[in-house]
């Protein structure tokens, strides 16, 4: 075993203009001199997959929250034997994760109390898992039933007449509060049953790796995965209605306008309207779905910018007008999944292994729908919501001339928002203009400096030294950090043109890379052209049909993007650490989905 | 009295006079797989041929008083009993029906009287489930011409009686008076590559998977060992090459077709380095393979060729297949725990970190 080591982040410096980075975040997320050596002890790796951006201030909660709340669970409500939770840092605003191993002397003690609560959960899944949905549901319908306005000129002449004695500033100030309570919730919700998940679906993958030397990764996933998955319903409803644009002959219109001309075309006949009532209905709640990943502000969600959907309409609508097959082949998704499981199991040696390969087939299918459907519940559609709250919280500052844009407010932490309330409310109660105005402009754009200063340079993959051997069950399975992949990511400079991955998803396809930093460069994408990105989100699913295969740094077997791919049938390889910043837009490159390899064949 | 029998007409009820090799090329025939035409020699032939040479009685009073750890004497009872073989007229139906079977081939083939053909052997307890007699009879390739065809057919009745073959069957205590023999003569395969593909990882024992040996020419050389075979290891249920190692083939076994016998020859570095079979084939082989191990119900060890002459996408064969029987008769014990231990041990114990 090497033992090389990745730059420690003491050592790593932020780019130039980025100075006073640190104040942007919370206190316990950066790194201190005064705890260096212990630092240095453990080894980080950036989580690119989830957050491959600059984390503005306030967006540093959604890293917070999830990371935190995966590790309650595994630390303090399921305690996995071997696994506490994943301690995390942001360095030059990216995240790193260091997972947290359980104290050898401990793990043995852990066992038993694991088998009650864990047990419980996967004796009771579906009971359980139909009151997580009314529980998310009722954190969605509370945040949707928050308002945020600008404050009367006057209080309520009923207020006044009930005797409440408060004004409207100690509800917005309840309201923000209660919207971050909500947000946080929400996550830990999202994590309520994931990690059993995972566990549960690693089991069976470690028993068909086990049973069956060398079983493609894709094997695995096709046996569990579900055929009605409510994270493909969004573009199954884009498709559907392109189908019936088609159908009904609107088609031209559909092609030839843009959102609002062609819904007022519509309007004027009955064809027309029926198909404006299918894009209503379909909206709720499936058009609450981002092309991001739910875990920036900036994040555009359908429902507020309808041109997402419809572009994607009009792109399916010409791909049936080619005669191609849109839809997610169903039938033959379960037909296939039929046949591999069987096959696998007929491969068997005995009725022990039989029966051991049906249980955890079975669990693993229990539990897969969560791991694959949790993400349109949590991700999409209650950040949605809340990113929506929080814009309509900003822009009544924006209202009351505080800063610009709507934006501007995610460049303070989610406590001084505090601070904003308290000034709009300080000055509307006494009658003199807020101090936010003439105070938060600069500040603002000084903040804007150094994030922009952060983001001119990438992620390191990881600090520090890493372990002999990666063995913590959830980096593993969730981040595809093995000891394999670290090791590659030390030597990868001396790779050449080859660069390894994860085999994602099996196809062969040579092509023209073209290197994507965000949803918004999405719409460069040609024709056949390979998509090569740091990590893509589920949602890009419907550029799918125009690629010809896509090229990742970081993602694990169970990533979002490597299950969209895999339904998809979209050769994939994930996870290779640097084939964004090694791979040059017009590279024309081969990649293997099969083997995860990619090549760079000429620049 | 059926003295020979081609692939396709023989009925599984006469099965057994066709030996493993001829049964199993039969039941392949029939079942529409692709093999080279060609006909079996019958049991009932090679026991014509004994009766009215009256050389039973001869021959098991040689092999009787053969003292296996006498070296010499198994050689010299061997070599006078495979001499007596060689020596003795063929029955006269015998010989008519040989030639004759050999007559229709060629035709069939549309090479009169000159098709090349493979002889081999294929006795009757060759190829059985618990004994692996394979490479313990013999195989004459590219023989062209009745008089060469009736010549080898009695050599692989010769070949019966090799030193080797007659030590193995007293260690095995196989009976002499239940052998038979039965001789395959086939339309011989114009092999660019080919090699054998097991549809089970050996190393393992994992059903999941199909093993293929290759290397160019004909199947000679990965049979016998000369050569370090190309080696590919494919889930047979995805159908997706999993290991590809590529060798260094030095030699092939390729037919002289001037003088009518197959010759080794070196292979320049270039292809020698080169894979002996494209992805392409390699899914199609292993296409093949699963349905004969369907049809067969049980892991098959196939030897397959590509034929330079067919069109690719057509130009895989079958030579034979027989089942693989040394996993076969293994029970392999799996023990995983199931339920929560089973996750238990996952998580203390993840992928990649097991022993």
């Amino acid at each position: 075993m090497s033992t090389k080591a990745f730059i420690s982040p003491y050592d790593h410096k932020a780019p130039e203009g980025a100075e006073g980075w640190k104040e942007l975040y919370p206190y316990y997320m950066t790194f201190h001199d005064n705890l260096k050596e212990n630092e240095e002890a453990k080894f980080f790796f950036c989580d690119s997959q989830h957050w491959p951006n600059v984390f503005k201030p306030f967006d540093a909660l959604t890293v917070e929250f999830s990371v935190k709340c995966l590790g309650q669970y595994n630390t303090r409500q399921w305690l996995i034997p071997p696994a506490n939770g994943i301690d995390f840092k942001i360095h030059n605003g990216y995240c790193y994760m260091s997972p947290v191993e359980v104290d050898p002397s401990l793990i043995a003690d852990r066992v038993p109390q694991f088998m009650e609560r864990a047990g419980f959960y996967f004796q009771n899944w579906d009971s359980l898992l139909e009151n997580w949905h009314k529980k998310v549901k009722g954190v969605i319908d509370e945040m949707e039933a928050i308002k945020f306005e600008q404050l009367p000129e006057v209080i309520d002449i009923e207020w006044v007449k009930n005797g409440v004695g408060l004004d409207p500033t100690y509800h917005m100030i309840q309201n923000y509060d209660k919207m971050i309570d909500l947000c946080y919730k929400v996550w830990m919700y999202h994590f309520e049953f994931l990690n059993l998940g995972y566990a549960a679906y690693l089991d069976f993958f470690g028993f068909c790796k086990e049973t069956f030397p060398g079983i493609p990764d894709l094997s695995v996933a096709k046996m569990v995965q579900g055929v009605e998955v409510d994270l493909f319903r969004p573009d199954e409803e884009l498709q559907k209605l392109a189908k019936l644009a088609v159908k009904l002959g609107l088609n031209d219109i559909l092609k030839n306008n843009e959102l609002d001309k062609a819904l007022q075309i519509m309007e004027t006949s009955t064809e027309g309207k029926e198909w404006i009532a299918a894009w209503e209905g379909a909206k709720y709640p499936w058009f609450n779905f981002t092309i991001g990943n739910g875990f920036y502000s900036s994040d555009k969600y359908w429902i507020d910018h309808l041109d997402i959907p419809f572009e994607y309409i009009k792109s399916y609508t010409e791909r049936l007008e080619k005669g191609e097959t849109i839809d997610r082949p169903t039938a033959k998704i379960a037909a296939e999944r039929d046949r591999i499981t069987e096959e696998y199991r007929d491969s068997l040696p005995g009725e022990d292994a039989q029966n051991a390969f049906d249980q955890k087939l079975g669990l693993a299918r229990v539990v897969f729908p969560y791991v694959e459907n949790h993400n349109f519940y949590i991700e999409h559609w209650s950040m949605c919501v809340f990113w929506r709250k929080m814009r309509e919280l900003s822009a009544v500052f924006v209202k009351e001339g505080f800063y610009e844009n709507i934006e501007d407010m995610f460049y303070f932490r989610r406590e001084e928002i505090h601070q904003l309330l308290f000034d709009y409310g300080r000055g509307w109660a006494m009658g003199v203009p807020a101090i936010g105005p003439d105070y938060l402009p600069a500040e603002i754009a000084r903040r804007k400096k150094i994030i922009d200063a952060l983001a001119t340079a990438p992620p390191e993959p990881a600090f520090n030294k890493p372990p002999e051997i990666v063995t913590e069950p959830f980096t593993i399975m969730l981040w595809g950090i093995t000891s394999e992949s670290v090791q590659g990511w030390l030597s990868s400079e001396d790779t050449g043109n080859k660069l390894k991955g994860m085999a994602a998803s099996p196809g062969k396809v040579e092509g023209i890379a073209r290197i994507i930093h965000s949803a918004e460069e999405l719409r460069d994408l040609q024709d056949g052209e390979i998509m090569v990105t740091r990590v893509t989100a589920p949602s890009w699913a419907p550029v799918f049909g125009k690629i010809k295969a896509t090229v990742t740094d970081i993602g694990g077997m169970m990533s979002h993007a490597a299950i969209v791919c895999r339904e998809y049938g979209l050769p994939a390889v994930t996870g290779t650490g640097n084939a964004s910043t090694k791979i040059k837009t017009g590279d024309r490159i081969r990649v293997d989905g099969g083997a995860g390899t990619v090549e760079i064949l000429s620049t | 009295m059926k003295y020979t029998l081609f692939f396709k007409e023989a009925k599984p009820e006469e099965y057994i006079l066709l030996g493993g090799k001829g049964a199993s090329l039969a039941s392949m025939s029939a079942a529409d797989f692709p093999v080279p035409m060609g006909f079996s020699v019958t049991t009932h032939a090679y026991s014509k041929f004994l009766e009215e040479g009256k050389l039973l009685d001869v021959i098991l009073e040689k092999v009787s008083c053969i003292d296996c750890t006498n070296t010499d004497q198994l050689e010299s009872n061997s070599a006078e009993i495979r001499q007596l073989i060689l020596d003795k007229p063929l029955p006269n139906d015998v010989e008519i029906a040989i030639k004759d079977s050999y007559k229709q081939l060629c035709e069939k083939a549309g090479i009169p009287n000159a098709l090349p053909v493979a002889v081999r052997s294929s006795a009757t307890a060759e190829d059985l489930p618990d004994a692996s007699f394979a490479g313990q009879q013999d195989t004459y390739l590219w023989i062209v011409g009745e008089d060469e065809v009736l010549k080898n057919v009695r050599k692989c009745w010769a070949s019966l009686f090799t030193a080797r073959a007659i030590n193995y069957r007293k260690n095995q205590n196989i009976d002499e008076t239940e052998l038979l023999m039965s001789v395959v003569i086939q339309k011989m395969v114009n092999a660019r590559t080919a090699g054998v593909a097991m549809t089970m990882n050996p190393i393992n024992g994992d059903r999941s998977k199909i093993v293929i040996d290759s290397s160019w020419g004909l199947g000679e050389a990965v049979v016998s060992g000369e050569v370090t075979p190309d080696n590919f290891l494919v889930d047979k249920i995805m159908l997706q090459i999993i290991v590809s190692n590529i060798q260094e083939k030095n030699i092939e076994h390729v037919p002289d077709m001037f003088n009518k016998c197959v010759v080794i020859r070196e292979i320049e570095t270039e292809r020698a380095k080169e894979p002996s079979l494209s992805e392409e084939e390699v899914i199609e082989i292993c296409k093949i393979s699963k349905i004969i191990e369907k049809h067969y119900k049980c892991p098959q060890d196939i030897e397959w060729a590509i034929d330079a002459d067919l069109p690719e996408g057509e130009n895989v064969t079958l030579l034979q297949s027989r089942p693989e029987t040394v996993w076969s008769q293994k029970t392999i014990e799996r023990k995983a725990l199931t339920g929560m231990e089973g996750i238990i041990d996952t998580l203390m114990n993840p992928i990649g970190t097991k022993k």
